[in-house]
């Protein structure tokens, strides 16, 4: 913490500004190719901001944008009260952790994590270095280069080297994906705490779902160039705005359905001629065809027949794999209209597993259903995990 | 039994040591080309120069020489040849010089800003090498001739005088010689800056250097090895080249390979030999000795 804090006096060249990041209408083509589109985007002051994504979606494009090396097609980026958008990089009060950490090969790591120092006509840089250092845990490594790191180590150089300049904003483009699992689920640990402590406003861009949801107090969800959904993890969790997010960010049954009445503030679904209840806030269309969604985790699967009170129920299902997983059972249960739904249940011992062509009932809360637009495309998201996997 | 695990004992091993033994053969077989290549072309001539330099240096072809150990060879040549053995040196450190200056932006044009030409200007670099050497440097005598309109032009605009030359001057010799050795340093150049990744010079941008400081603090340094491999390739061939001193220069800017080659051919072997092997060693010192200072323990 001290060893960050001590060096504000020293941003020469950053601006005396303070605040939000905000990004309005912002777009980027590369020729005809919209890598951008039109992105509104706010960045609280002191945030850990995530922009998930799947590869390809434009993270790296906005990013670079706000860090000044890519310059939008329209639209304006800002830092509190300055416009930013023609900045030219160097003068930014924003540092980047790059993709591939981008160490210089030519300097020791001493060297690479004084770089932003010395460039701002620092004069004694030693004693920060050292702080910065002993802060990502490498204070014995100063004189070696980075082809003599491990590429976590390398990773946290590369933190170092953009933290040591207390930036208004750290910009870090997927910087645990060379990492292996476990020193990545390490990292993460590690960033948050970094960046409790020093407060500074981060936006990690990342393609991991559990990454983000776990790090993040605000996760912005990017597809094909646009934000599809921006909120804390429980909320987009809980209430997806589209199925894209639905399905990115865990797993979501979605059964084609239609609204057919309102009674007591909650809307009238009928799932291919089972009627269920869902509360209005929880509905993004009123009227016509729907995407009927519901968590896996959330459906509770019992023996046809039994009575459950309050709830919503979708009969005459059958058993049709079942796939013990330790502290869950993952079970696919096929609905009377062919379709498959996925059921996970808690392993909690209260009753007996299932076993594949039990005839089934489910059920589960009004409250945990949600509705969506049926114009999307139910599968949007689910090959992107597939590939990440 | 025990028999029976004394005989086997020896048999195991061997295999692998044949196997290690067969490995190493093959690892001399593939150095035997090259050395039997380096020892014919190389050692063998580089140790007949050394002893012809210390032949009595009052044979003659016709006479024939006799090795007489003359070390004193050295003493004369380097007393008589001092000053175009300097003049080489100078000529050629004028040469790197200007080929690093005008090599370092074209280099740089090619590797980052050409785009799909790239391969086009690599392509011009290296197009004079499919002319002769002398027919070029040749072609830079009647370019600058006292009669071509390079020498016309400079004299309308008065930036020569009504007399003023630019053939037979240093100036000529230094322009043929950079012209001829440029694509040397080019080469190297755009190697070394090829291959740095962009990445870095952002990352610069993005931690407070401008444009120019991050050429400074990045881009310069990771091309040292080619400035290094240019500089080299300039600066050894350059100091020991003769044509350019002879076809633009006169004898005022005789260069050290002028008088090689005279004394070789008026029969001075020991004499020519001694100065050979002496502008060798100077060169083999200085380069060393810039090797170390440049630092460049990557140098590919
Ligand atoms: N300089 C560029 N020129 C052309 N296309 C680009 C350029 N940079 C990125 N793109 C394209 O823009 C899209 C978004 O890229 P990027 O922002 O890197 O995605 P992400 O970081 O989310 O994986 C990709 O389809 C990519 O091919
Ligand atoms: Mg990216």
């Amino acid at each position: 913490m001290t060893s960050v804090t001590s060096t504000t006096s020293a941003t020469a060249t950053a601006a005396p500004t303070t605040g939000d990041l905000v990004l309005s209408g912002v777009s980027k083509q590369f020729g005809a190719y919209h890598a951008v589109r039109d992105l509104d985007l706010t960045v609280p002051e002191g945030a850990f901001f995530a922009l998930l994504g799947p590869s390809g979606c434009g993270k790296t494009t906005t990013l670079r944008m706000v860090a000044g090396l890519e310059e939008p097609t329209t639209g304006t980026v800002s830092l509190g009260e300055q416009d930013i958008t023609r900045l030219r990089p160097y003068k930014r009060p924003v540092n980047t952790v790059f993709q591939n950490y981008a160490l210089f090969p030519h300097l020791d790591i001493f060297e690479n994590v004084a770089f932003g120092l010395r460039r701002r006509g620092v004069k004694d840089v030693k004693k920060q270095v050292g702080e910065m250092l002993d802060l990502v845990e490498l204070g014995a490594f100063g004189k070696r280069k980075p082809n003599q790191l491990s590429g976590g180590q390398q990773q946290r150089v590369a933190l170092a080297r953009a933290l040591i300049n207390r930036p208004q904003v750290l910009l870090l483009d997927e910087p645990l994906g060379a990492l292996d699992l476990k020193l990545r689920r390490q990292m993460q640990i590690e960033l948050k705490r970094i960046q409790t402590e020093v407060g500074i406003t981060f936006v990690h861009v990342t393609h991991d779902q559990e990454e983000a949801m776990t790090m993040a107090d605000t996760i912005a969800v990017m597809n094909a160039g646009v934000i599809e959904q921006r909120g804390t993890p429980t909320e987009l969790y809980d209430l997806p705005a589209t199925t894209f997010v639905a399905n990115f960010l865990g797993q979501s049954n979605l059964v084609r359905a239609a609204i057919v009445g309102k009674a007591d503030g909650q809307l009238v679904v009928d799932v291919h001629g089972s009627k269920v209840t869902v509360p209005v806030p929880r509905c993004r269309v009123t009227e016509g065809e729907i995407w009927m969604g519901i968590r896996p985790e959330k459906v509770f699967l019992a023996p046809a027949g039994a009575e459950q009170n309050g709830g919503n129920a979708l009969r005459g299902a059958t058993v049709t794999d079942v796939s013990y997983v330790g502290v869950s059972t993952q079970y696919l249960a096929r609905m009377p209209w062919g379709q498959e739904l996925t059921v996970f249940e808690q392993n909690t011992g209260a009753r007996d597993t299932l076993t594949v062509g039990d005839p089934v009932d489910l059920h589960w809360q009004p409250a945990h259903t949600f509705v969506l637009d049926a114009a999307q495309d139910a599968l949007a998201g689910v090959e992107d995990i597939a590939d990440d996997a | 039994m025990s028999a029976l695990g004394h005989l086997s004992t020896p048999v195991t091993p061997e295999p692998v040591a044949a196997r290690k033994g067969g490995r190493r053969r093959t690892a001399y077989l593939l150095l035997l080309p090259g050395g039997l290549w380096l020892i014919l072309f190389f050692v063998v001539p580089l140790v007949s120069l050394v002893a012809a330099s210390l032949y009595d240096p009052n044979g003659s072809i016709e006479a024939g020489f006799r090795m007489t150990w003359s070390f004193h060879n050295y003493v004369d040549a380097i007393a008589d040849y001092a000053v175009p053995l300097g003049r080489s040196l100078w000529y050629s450190l004028l040469t790197t010089a200007f080929c690093l200056l005008l090599g370092f932006p074209l280099a740089y044009a090619i590797a980052f800003k050409a785009g799909r030409w790239k391969n086009l200007l690599l392509a011009l670099v290296i197009a004079p090498f499919f002319t002769s050497f002398l027919i070029r440097t040749l072609s830079w005598k009647l370019l600058l001739g006292d009669n071509g309109f390079v020498v016309d032009a400079l004299r309308t605009v008065h930036i020569l005088g009504s007399d003023g030359r630019l053939l037979a001057t240093t100036a000529a010799v230094v322009t043929g010689l950079t012209y001829n050795f440029l694509p040397f340093m080019v080469l190297p150049l755009y190697a070394s800056l090829e291959k740095i990744d962009h990445r870095l010079i952002e990352a610069g941008s993005d931690l407070y250097a401008s444009a120019f400081t991050t050429f400074r603090t990045v881009t310069f340094p990771l091309a040292m090895p080619g400035v290094v491999a240019g500089t080299l390739l300039t600066f050894i061939p350059a100091a020991g080249d003769y044509i350019n001193a002879q076809l633009l220069g006169t004898p005022k800017q005789r260069m050290i390979g002028n008088d090689i080659q005279r004394l070789f051919a008026a029969g001075a072997y020991p004499t020519a030999a001694a100065l050979s092997v002496t502008l060798m060693a100077a060169i083999t010192v200085l380069v060393l000795f810039y090797v170390r200072r440049a630092g460049t323990e990557e140098l590919v």
